[in-house]
């Protein structure tokens, strides 16, 4: 046995002490594979592994695990993405075994939006099991070789396994513990929601390494560049469970035209030093939404490049 | 208690278009609790029905009946003298009711007044709210006498998600997020620990997704 649980790159990297940095991809809304294999080159040596999303906020998009197995022909490493939302138990442990049967070691195991968000409101909703029991899944197949049924894996999928955390949704106080019971669950590393109120993270943060959950899981800090003042209103009030202070706001709508791009990006690179040097946080996960040429830009400018080769 | 809410008049009208016979049963269970489908609601409905068809020059007969229960076979047998005379029946029943009188009365056409809703109750006059999901195997006490598989919208036994905002629940600020609720009233009662107790996927073959559910009381069954 490999002294790895997955032998990801991803997995390596942050085993070996370094500081991770990843990155998202979104599936087209289609099989525009082209498109795809375009935004994903932008990511290629930038990251250790890229997300790659399940139809998320339930529009419907190209299965992530068929994405997952274009970027890893691009040589990528993907983050293969799972919802509870449109999967039973069955569906949920074929595709785990299907995802690395092909060659995926990375993933990360999600509830899911709302179907209500998406373009398809009038979906049933499965929620068979929960983020957690998904983690659970996961583990139970990898490292007791176990179906949910207590029957035998024949060869367990040996996958690095993901969750989120979203320090901002509420209740505040209980979401470390949220995540202590993700990291339980057998939650190898975190990535958390996108981070703007850097208070409320230090805080987090701050709790989350009292209890020492840095030691026993690999948390990576959430970074989303804001492109525009009104993706930044927007995400202060249309998103639930994102906090974005007033004065980041003010700090956009302060930049003049044309240049508020430029003043996210400063932003977001700001939150990167202090990452670097923040107790408990092993990494950053970058998620330039469908702003994927610019991630070379941000990595370089962050000092993240070259990627470590481990 | 069931809720139920009427459906659009027009969708009434539409299903019994060519009937010149009606017969609205009503229900003095659960639907008369909540105000759709008692006495006085199908004396409502009839009258309705009666005076869309006249203004639309096809009068029709609608008569009025209200049985105890229309979930139990006793009562619905009170109809079988009359239910001969009618071209069709309206239930506005939840929907154990038109199938009970489907299942009685095979050769008679029934139709739906009432769209059901949830099994829940009154929270303040005129408004009721959801509770319980019917899932066979009752975890409240785990959750702080709350049911997250009825409550949450993903129904989530290790909540709150991330979508949780405010005590309101990412779908709608009118939802409200019973896993706020939760983790607040266990916090009150000094039973956090229990709830950051991982919860094991639930098995749901006592749900509906078990199949078509019975349940046989040896000791009542004659």
């Amino acid at each position: 046995m490999s002294e790895y649980k997955s032998g990801s790159n991803l997995e390596k990297v942050l085993k070996s002490g370094q500081f991770a940095f990843t990155g998202e991809c979104g599936p087209p809304q289609g099989a525009n594979v082209e498109h795809l294999r375009e935004k994903a080159r932008h990511l290629k040596g930038c990251v250790d592994a890229v997300n790659v999303t399940d139809n998320q906020t339930a529009v419907v998009r190209m299965s992530s695990w068929a994405a997952s197995l274009i970027l890893l022909q691009e040589g990528i490493e993907p983050n293969f993405q799972m919802v509870c939302r449109d999967r039973n138990r069955l569906a949920i442990q074929s595709d785990i075994l299907g995802v690395y049967s092909l060659g995926i070691r990375n993933m990360l195991c999600l509830s899911g939006d709302h179907q209500k968000f998406g373009n398809h409101p009038e979906a049933k909703n499965v929620f068979d099991i929960d983020s957690m029991q998904l983690i659970y899944t996961v583990k139970t197949m990898r490292d007791e070789g176990k179906f949910l049924n207590g029957q035998d894996v024949d060869v367990p999928p040996r996958l690095f396994i993901g969750a989120a955390s979203n320090p901002f949704a509420e209740p505040f106080d209980f979401r470390v513990y949220r995540l202590a019971k993700k990291i339980a669950a057998g939650a190898d590393f975190i990535q958390t929601q996108c981070i703007y109120n850097m208070d409320k993270f230090r805080e987090f943060m701050k709790r989350a390494v009292d209890m020492g959950l840095h030691e026993k899981c690999y948390i990576l800090a959430g970074v989303t560049p804001m492109k525009s003042v009104g993706m930044a209103t927007y995400m202060a009030k249309q998103v639930p469970g994102m906090d974005v202070p007033d004065s980041l706001i003010r700090r956009l709508r302060g930049a003049g035209k044309g240049k508020v791009a430029e003043e996210g990006i400063k932003f977001a690179l700001e939150q990167i030093e202090e990452f670097k040097e923040m107790k408990g946080v092993a990494g950053v996960h970058l998620m330039a939404i469908e702003w994927e040429h610019k991630v070379p830009e941000i990595a370089e400018r962050a000092g993240m490049l070259p990627r470590p080769v481990v | 208690m069931i809720v139920a809410q009427p459906k659009p008049i027009k969708e009434i009208l539409e299903m019994v278009k060519d009937k010149k016979k009606l017969l609205v049963v009503g229900c003095k269970g659960c639907v008369t609790v909540c105000n759709v489908g008692g006495a006085k609601e199908v004396g409502i409905l009839a009258a309705s029905l009666r005076i869309a068809r006249k203004r639309s020059g096809q009068e029709i007969q609608v008569d009025e009946h209200t049985l105890e229960r229309q979930c139990d076979p006793e009562y619905v047998d009170e109809l079988k003298d009359i239910i001969g005379d009618y071209d069709a029946v309206i239930s506005i029943a939840c929907g154990v009711g038109p199938q009970f009188l489907s299942e009685r009365y095979p050769s008679t056409r029934i139709f739906p007044g009432v769209n059901t809703q949830f099994m829940g109750g009154a929270v303040e006059h005129g408004v009721w709210s959801e509770r319980c999901a019917g899932c066979g195997t009752c975890v409240v006490h785990y959750f702080g006498g709350l049911c997250p598989i009825a409550r949450c919208s993903k129904s989530l036994l290790n909540g709150p998600c991330g979508g949780s905002s405010h005590g309101k629940c990412e779908i709608s600020k009118d939802v409200e997020c019973i896993w706020d609720t939760i983790v607040r009233k266990m916090t009150e009662q000094g039973r956090l620990t229990e709830l950051i107790e991982f919860r094991p996927p639930k098995s749901w073959t006592t749900a509906r997704d078990g199949g078509p559910r019975k349940m046989i009381r040896e000791e009542l069954v004659k």
